[in-house]
């Protein structure tokens, strides 16, 4: 039988974890409402630069941009997206699996977040280097990774970039996902109008209404997409870590809350287990003194 | 007659009205945009904002982005806009500073001194609005 104290050492110590994780639950629900909607808000402004950037390329030659054009070789760097911290569920496991599926031998890799740095480190891969990302996302913060990776890009050190995260779905479902960023591809355009699960025949839509307005551009066509194109690409970075972003702070939240219900569950039974002890022990008592009684008579 | 206007940063909406007029910052020099305008994409540089609503001019200082007219629809994608109200005028003076040492620094390449200027653009941008009133 167990003992007594044992048993009430560790309904405390349940008891401490269950508080711990409550409270890492409340604090990453806050922070999940503040990331959600940074997510949510990126899209307007991703719809409209999408819509642009589609009718742009129809009005210029394809291959006239170097960031537009693809290149033979077969040389990759990839940006991995994962989390700072643990305690978020598989989220960080079901990316790497991801990023090790769709990698090849010619693969380098850059990362932010600690966790899958350490991951990719273990099984040998080279990472060539690290970014530290606030918490808010700040848009400046993206700037300097998408000027690293398009110089990575146009220097032809790389002829593919592209990036790993977990795309925010729900606060229950978030899908491990990687993209290519560099080149930019056309059709790649027209598919990430479909953010957030818009059908078919809504993107053939939008391609026709774009195609049907009839832009004028000014200065030019190419002058433009000069500057519209640099500016994509800090948007795309910037967007892509606020997904992972709140992707982190939902897994994270609904694996604190798995664990809160977890530690109460198990409070509980010991809580009876310890009482069915005790009540073992009075029996054991009284039994004792009344065996004793019977005996003096 | 009016039509739509919409201001978006990558952070969030900041406008989205029916203005009657809008003049904008852009890299060609100054453009208005009135009612029926042809469509139009056409990059913005850092400046001042004004858009016409209810007879009244509003002022917005800008950073860099730019903006798409059609159909009687003007979004302005844009990395910075903020009101006269939320400049502080001594944070920007500092960070303008810092910029304009930065530039001086001997180390810096060419694409560090195109972001700095842009920096101390948007900087002078959001003073000269702040400073308007005086």
């Amino acid at each position: 039988m167990a003992n007594l104290r044992d048993i009430r050492r560790r309904i405390k110590s349940v008891k401490s974890t269950a508080q711990i994780t409550k409270a890492m639950e409340l604090v990453a629900a806050a922070k999940m409402k503040k990331a959600q909607d940074q997510a949510l808000a990126g899209r307007s402004y991703a719809d409209k630069l999408n819509t642009v950037l589609v009718n742009l390329k129809e009005n210029t030659d394809e291959e006239s941009h170097p960031l537009l054009a693809k290149r033979e070789g077969k040389k990759e760097l990839m940006l991995v997206i994962s989390t700072g911290r643990g305690l978020c569920g598989g989220l960080n496991a079901n990316l790497f699996k991801k990023v090790l599926a769709d990698s090849g031998e010619e693969t380098d890799f850059t990362t932010s977040g600690k966790k899958l740095r350490q991951s990719l480190a273990k099984v040998g891969k080279n990472i060539v280097s690290d970014w530290e990302v606030a918490d808010p996302v700040p848009f400046n913060d993206a700037k300097p990774i998408a000027k690293y990776l398009t110089d990575q890009f146009l220097s032809g050190e790389y002829d593919k970039i592209s990036v790993a995260f977990n795309d925010f779905v729900s606060t229950l479902t978030q899908t491990p996902n990687v993209t290519q960023l560099l080149p930019i591809e056309a059709a790649g355009l027209a598919e990430k109008q479909d953010y957030e699960g818009v059908g078919k025949d809504e993107i053939g839509e939008t391609d026709h209404e774009a195609a049907g307005a009839d832009y004028e551009f000014e200065p030019s066509p190419e002058g433009v997409l000069d500057k519209l194109l640099p500016l994509y690409i800090n948007f795309q970075v910037y967007q892509m870590l606020v997904e992972a972003r709140a992707s982190e702070h939902s897994a994270r939240m609904v694996a604190m809350k798995a664990a809160t219900d977890n530690a109460k569950g198990m409070i509980k039974d010991l809580t009876l287990e310890y009482n069915k002890a005790r009540q073992a022990a009075i029996t054991a008592e009284l039994l004792e003194i009344t065996t004793a009684m019977k005996a003096m008579e | 007659m009016a039509f739509q206007l919409d201001i978006v940063t990558p952070e969030k909406n900041i406008f989205s009205d029916t203005v009657d007029d809008v003049y904008l910052p852009g890299s060609e020099g100054e453009m208005g945009i009135l009612t029926s305008h042809a469509a139009l994409v056409a990059p913005l540089q850092p400046g001042s904002l004004r858009y016409l609503k209810d007879g009244k001019i509003e002022e917005l200082a800008v950073g860099e982005g730019f903006v798409e007219v059609s159909e009687d629809k003007v979004s302005v994608l844009i990395d910075l806009a903020i009101g006269e109200d939320a400049i502080d005028e001594k944070d920007v003076e500092e960070a303008m500073q810092r910029a304009k040492d930065a530039l001086d620094g001997v180390d810096t390449d060419h694409d560090e001194q195109m972001a700095l200027q842009v920096i101390i653009a948007k900087s002078e941008a959001m003073l000269k609005l702040k400073r308007k009133g005086r």
